[in-house]
């Protein structure tokens, strides 16, 4: 279960005066300057911008997959710059789950198996992964997909097991890279009303990088990005 | 158990390439295997036919291996009667030994005067029925396909001996001893045979020994020409029951086995008979220290003035041949080794690459370097651990086969071709370590790219393209 810390009414990413830059080739390319700003808890919040704004650095860095070069960033209250790689993987591994624009399963693995994946990263007892994983297929409506492979599905169900994985451990945040892109408009609405029914039913924290005006509309909050600064900030 | 099955099914995702790389550690186990067995069958053929020539270990008076040759008198062993027995009633030993007996060790001339011919020999004077014991030891089971003719001597017939079959070519013996693939002697120089001929046949007539000419079914002689421990010329006759193929041209030559109590007669005359060495076989090789320490202890405590040389100092080139074989052994090992370890570093490596989306998804789920590291090195574990298995299975099958085809061979320092075969029998140790070898290499050889996927950063592996 979630630590109980990560769900008062404190922001659930802060960043403060945070800056990262790249190398790119032996030039510096400096992908966010000295952001500062913060995600409430349970919300649906987006992150949006044009190509190479910043947004998808953004995200990486609230994901804690990427470190600023400058600035603090707390993520569920923690200060993810004083944590080593393994201790920052396994505060992955409790509070932060990703959903991909290309869904990321792994092609090996049944969906049921993908789904359950997350909870043996966390130690979870086997009967308990297995109700939980039932449970998680069951609420994304593929209860009885849970033996096919990613191969096997459609990209809406694809992404549906990917939401399955991202919520079967309980994180406080997910975030989803444009993770309506590579579907159908029809597919993208489904996908998205299931993120906001389990948003809802969870209370947990969802941070998008979009530009896909169907999914803007239903933020609860949003931040523009360009150029790697934050231009505005709407609720 | 997850990483298992990831792994397993990561292997079947590519299945050529998987193949490919099974395929390649099996054709190096086989290698190695079959290399290792036959290695195993040479160093046991070795190791037999010194064992049955010369026993494990020899007994000799201190200085004879030295010096000995030239004074066999004094340097032979006094009572060696009561050294046998007391090597044979000894607690320890007893059980384990298979044969002990005296041998009488001697140079000289053998002359045939039906052809004038006379030649330098090498003899050696053993019990008949001991030595025939000797020759049939075959812990190894290496010599089943042998046929072992009998020696044709007699515990009870002191006038019988054998001869190499080089000797006896030499010494014109080809067609009374029914030797097959014998040139026909081409008519010799009369004069200076007849001079040394002549020499040899008044001393045997004044020894009172009847030299006859073989005729009709009587065995051939030779007259054996020998100096006595005083100093004197000796000659006896010896009736040689056959040819005896010695396998080393220079011991075919020169070989020459008679009765023990011939060739004390011919050295010692009249004095004292002695034995020039003991010849101890015992029935397992893995013995041999142990009962060297104790026979050396036997011999401290009854204050007996001995020394023991084993089978490989006795015949240095075991020791040359079994070396040989081992270092190409082992380099052979270690080029095969070289070989899975490239092809498992190059399989690993392109399924790093391929999998890099999915290792930077699985480090941003949580998984650690560590737990990707473990990913790539189980399956390159199981790989090794496959395609050793394979490897040890189609070697066994692959010596089956020779080993009922009839091969031949003629091994290093053997005058003929003899039986090949892969020595399967209790080589259980030889494909455990292949198989732990391969095992190792294949994992240590998957450590190389797991490191290099565990090494990427997470946002660089999800860009992966």
């Amino acid at each position: 279960m979630q630590d109980e810390t990560l769900f008062d009414s404190a922001p659930v990413v802060r960043f403060d005066r945070i800056t990262k830059t790249y190398d790119d080739g032996g030039l510096e390319v400096e992908a966010v300057r000295g952001v500062s700003f913060a995600i409430a808890p349970r919300r649906f919040t987006m992150i949006v911008g044009p190509s190479g704004s910043g947004k998808t650095t953004l995200l990486n860095l609230i994901g804690c997959i990427d470190r600023p070069t400058a600035g603090r960033l707390e993520v569920c209250g923690q200060d993810v710059g004083a944590l080593g790689d393994d201790d920052l993987t396994d505060f992955r591994a409790r509070h932060v789950a990703f959903v991909f624009q290309s869904f990321n399963l792994f092609p090996v693995l049944t969906a049921y198996e993908n789904v359950e994946y997350p909870l043996l990263l966390l130690g979870v007892s086997a009967g308990e992964r297995r109700s939980r994983a039932a449970a998680m297929l069951d609420a994304v409506g593929l209860a009885a997909y849970g033996h096919h492979r990613p191969n096997q599905l459609s990209g809406g169900q694809k992404q549906r097991v990917a939401i399955a994985r991202a919520l079967v451990k309980h994180p406080a945040l997910v975030l989803a890279d444009e993770p309506t892109a590579n579907l159908d408009t029809h597919t993208g609405a489904e996908i998205i009303a299931l993120m906001r029914r389990v948003q809802d039913e969870q209370a947990v924290s969802f941070v998008f990088s979009t530009h896909d005006p169907q999914l803007m509309s239903h933020a609860d909050e949003t931040f523009a990005i360009r150029d790697g600064l934050l231009v505005e900030a709407r609720s | 158990m997850m990483t298992l099955k990831i792994a397993f099914r990561n292997i079947l995702r590519n299945r050529r390439r998987s193949m490919m790389t099974l395929l390649a550690i099996a054709v190096g186990a086989v290698g190695i295997v079959l290399f290792g067995e036959f290695v195993r069958f040479v160093t046991a053929g070795l190791e037999t036919s010194a064992v049955d020539k010369v026993g494990h270990l020899t007994v000799f008076r201190r200085g004879y291996f030295a010096f000995g040759a030239g004074n066999p008198a004094e340097f032979g062993i006094d009572d060696y009667a009561g050294v046998v027995r007391a090597i044979r009633e000894d607690p320890v030993l007893a059980p384990r030994l298979n044969v002990v007996t005296p041998i009488v060790s001697l140079a000289g001339i053998a002359g045939n005067f039906d052809v004038d011919a006379s030649k330098t020999f090498l003899g050696t004077g053993v019990v008949p029925s001991e030595r025939d014991r000797l020759s049939r030891w075959d812990e190894h089971g290496v010599s089943r396909r042998r046929v072992l003719r009998e020696s044709g001597l007699r515990d009870d017939d002191e006038a019988r001996g054998i001869v190499g079959v080089g000797l006896a070519r030499v010494l014109g013996l080809c067609e009374r001893l029914r030797i097959g693939d014998c040139p026909a002697r081409p008519a010799a120089p009369r004069a200076t045979g007849a001079r040394l001929d002549g020499a040899l046949a008044g001393l045997a007539q004044a020894d009172g020994v009847a030299v006859a000419a073989a005729k009709g079914n009587e065995p051939p002689r030779l007259d054996l020409l020998a100096a006595t421990a005083g100093g004197a010329p000796n000659v006896v006759s010896l009736a040689v029951s056959r040819a005896e193929p010695q396998g080393v041209r220079e011991l075919d030559d020169n070989f020459v086995a008679m009765h023990i109590n011939l060739a004390q007669k011919l050295v010692y005359g009249r004095s004292e008979p002695k034995a020039t060495g003991i010849v101890v076989q015992l029935r397992h090789t893995g013995d041999l220290a142990m009962a060297r320490a104790r026979l050396g202890a036997l011999f401290a405590e009854r204050h007996l003035d001995l020394e023991l040389r084993d089978f490989a100092e006795l015949q240095p080139f075991y020791k040359q041949a079994v070396g040989m074989f081992r270092a190409i052994f082992a380099f052979i090992s270690l080029i095969m080794s070289v070989i899975v370890l490239f092809t498992v570093v190059n399989t690993m490596g392109m399924s790093v690459m391929e999998r890099t989306t999915e290792i930077g998804s699985a480090r941003a789920m949580g998984v650690r370097r560590s737990g990707i590291r473990r990913l790539f090195v189980v399956e390159g574990a199981i790989l090794g651990a496959i395609g050793a298995t394979i490897g040890a299975a189609l070697a066994q099958a692959i010596a089956t086969a020779v080993n009922h085809a009839g091969m031949t061979w003629t091994p290093p320092g053997q005058a003929a071709p003899i039986p090949l075969e892969i020595l399967t029998a209790g080589s259980t140790g030889l494909v455990l370590r292949v198989w732990l070898a391969l095992l190792v290499a294949a994992t240590l050889a998957a450590l190389i790219p797991a490191n290099r996927g565990a090494r990427l950063p997470v946002v660089d592996a999800l860009r992966h393209v």
